[in-house]
């Protein structure tokens, strides 16, 4: 697998404001991503996630620190506007509101509406635009009117604007804090298929632990660093370092992890409500791990 | 103070009634909601929550049936709305995209400013509502535009307390925060509710945050209350909750999981904590059987 996404010891602070100091969001920040791959990014609010996806995305410039999109540096000095305008079409983002993300007064002019900015011919647009739609499941909406959908429907509709604008990488920033659990699902179920059917390569910014746990990998930030990387069961499986850091681990961790507290040797690495009963379980059944 | 009870009697309501986009919303429900307790509403979206909210603070009227705070109806006298609205005070979702003032502390002084207060009890307001919504002092004379999501949002929850609200509504407190601030607003609201008796509506789509703050839980489906009970009564019916497109805590259905690997530990355990308590009972009583098997 390649890479697409390289960023080395990034370093951004926001500018000093009529006496409030500058303050620094990202602090030496290095990692890169595979093409195809699955990352999550959690964090607690001001911990420098939002700050790190404009970053990748080009609409704020690093103070110092390296990016490469495609193994080319975008912060050279030798970098042109033309060259961040094209590598801008590589990546998408889908933000929190979706109602601050639909422009179109139907859904298919809405999803063709980056398409038609790009020039792309009218006939290519179509297909792009049908395609899209059936991705993200809601081709017997293209004529309706976006406003009457529900929000998860609009998420959805945001995801299949970028999937027509062919985005390679989609960088999804707490797209589903404002859904129900309806809405969150079909979210969810849409970015996994993308990333493992399409073969999209997904960022996503929660602060659901359970969504997180879906991840191939997921990046911990906190006070614009990176706390941890690595698989979900790397991550979750030390709990206390993420409580330290104020953030959560799925119930079924925490659970676990109160029975080792008890004396059972379970693992703390399982986020399936099933799994993790039959795991307890047995341990508890067997008296596992205790004399 | 005294603590406003909430009853709906019988009470309907239809959007656009008479045109081609009538579209019932709440489907003849009646309610009572004890003055003491911290209520969560829960239900997906378009199930009626919303519609519910606006019909207790005075901003929608029934269709027909009554509402009634304190036992009266809230619509005998419609001229006097505008002391509901001050009785059941409503905060909206994201309230922080409403603040407007250019101060913090003008921001919170606008709802009780139009209750008629002044000088010292106004002062004394801000000041209480600020503590309460975990906000520092030091804040006071900042522009609210300069803060934070998280402290934008006590701001606005703040003004909503400064008005001393007998019911307090609020519509996704927390959505959009981090552990950590839902943690700080909600345990906020909660020691609100405890210390001043406000009666306590919270409507969210968290379940693990409705487990952990509410006394009771109202279920909404299309327009009808499905289930009104404690929390642990309500997550017991899981199925139930589950086959109207709603969740339970994930560790509620770790519970039910168990009981059928043969470790029952109840099912109407909805917090972790309970949850580890119940399994070292468990543990306990298997340790007693096999000592005496031995």
């Amino acid at each position: 697998m390649s890479e697409v996404i390289r960023v080395e010891n990034l370093c951004y602070s926001y500018p000093e404001d009529e006496g409030t100091p500058a303050v620094p969001a990202l602090k030496d920040v290095s990692f890169s991503i595979e093409e195809g791959s699955f990352t999550a990014i959690l964090g607690h609010n001001g911990s420098g996630k939002s700050t790190l996806a404009k970053v990748l995305c080009m609409i704020c410039q690093p103070d110092s620190g390296k990016l490469f999109l495609h193994g080319k540096e975008m912060t050279a000095e030798d970098i042109t506007d033309a060259d961040i305008m094209k590598a801008r079409r590589e990546i998408g983002m889908v933000f929190q509101n979706p109602d601050n993300q639909i422009v179109a007064t139907v859904v298919e002019e809405d999803v063709a509406f980056g398409c038609e900015n790009l020039g792309i011919p009218s006939d290519e647009i179509r297909r792009r635009v049908d395609e899209a739609l059936e991705i993200v499941g809601m081709t017997r909406y293209a004529r309706h009117q976006p406003h009457k959908l529900s929000g998860g429907q609009k998420q959805r509709i945001a995801v299949a604007g970028t999937i027509a604008m062919k985005r390679k990488v989609i960088i999804f920033d707490e797209s589903t804090a404002m859904l129900d659990p309806l809405g969150r699902k079909e979210v969810m179920d849409t970015i996994i298929r993308l990333n493992r059917e399409d073969g999209i390569t997904v960022l996503m910014i929660t602060h659901y632990m359970n969504e997180a746990a879906l991840a191939d990998r997921i990046i911990v930030m906190n006070r614009g660093e990176i706390l941890k990387d690595g698989s979900p069961n790397q991550v979750f499986g030390e709990p206390e370092s993420m409580w330290e850091a104020g953030l959560d681990v799925p119930q079924t961790t925490e659970l676990l992890y109160r029975c080792r507290q008890m004396g059972y040797n379970v693992p703390l690495d399982v986020f399936d409500t099933d799994e993790c009963a039959r795991i307890i379980a047995q341990a508890v059944l067997n008296q596992e791990g205790r004399d | 103070m005294t603590v406003a009870g909430v009853e709906l009697k019988n009470v309907t309501y239809i959007y656009n009634k008479g045109t081609p986009y009538e579209a019932k919303a709440l489907d003849n429900i009646s309610l009572q909601i004890p003055g003491t307790r911290i209520t969560g509403l829960i239900g997906h979206t378009g199930s009626g929550k919303s519609t519910m909210m606006q019909l207790i603070n005075g901003l929608l009227k029934p269709t027909s049936g009554e509402v009634c705070i304190d036992g009266r109806n809230i619509w005998d006298e419609p001229k006097k709305i505008r002391e509901i609205r001050f009785k059941a005070g409503l905060v909206m979702q994201y309230p922080e995209h409403q603040l407007f003032a250019e101060t913090v502390e003008e921001d919170i002084a606008y709802g009780p400013k139009n209750m008629g207060l002044s000088g010292e009890e106004l002062h004394k307001r801000i000041l209480d509502a600020a503590a309460f919504s975990g906000l520092d002092p030091a804040l006071l004379p900042k522009s609210p535009f300069e803060l934070s999501g998280g402290q934008k949002r006590r701001v606005a929850l703040a003004g909503v307390i400064a008005m001393k609200p007998q019911i307090l509504i609020l519509d996704e407190p927390a959505a959009g925060l981090d552990p950590g601030g839902r943690r700080e607003i909600l345990g906020g609201v909660k020691r609100y509710a405890r210390e001043s008796g406000t009666n306590v509506i919270i409507v969210s789509h968290s379940m693990e945050d409705m487990a952990l703050y509410c006394d009771d839980l109202a279920v909404m489906s299309a327009g009808k209350i499905l289930m009104y009970d404690t929390c642990a009564a309500v997550f017991s019916r899981a199925e139930e909750m589950l086959a109207v497109g709603l969740d339970v805590p994930q560790v509620t259905g770790v519970a039910f999981a168990l009981a059928k690997h043969g470790v029952d530990i109840g099912k109407d355990v909805y917090t972790v904590d309970w949850a580890a308590d119940k399994l070292a009972e468990f543990g306990k009583t298997i340790r007693t059987e096999d000592k005496i098997n031995i």
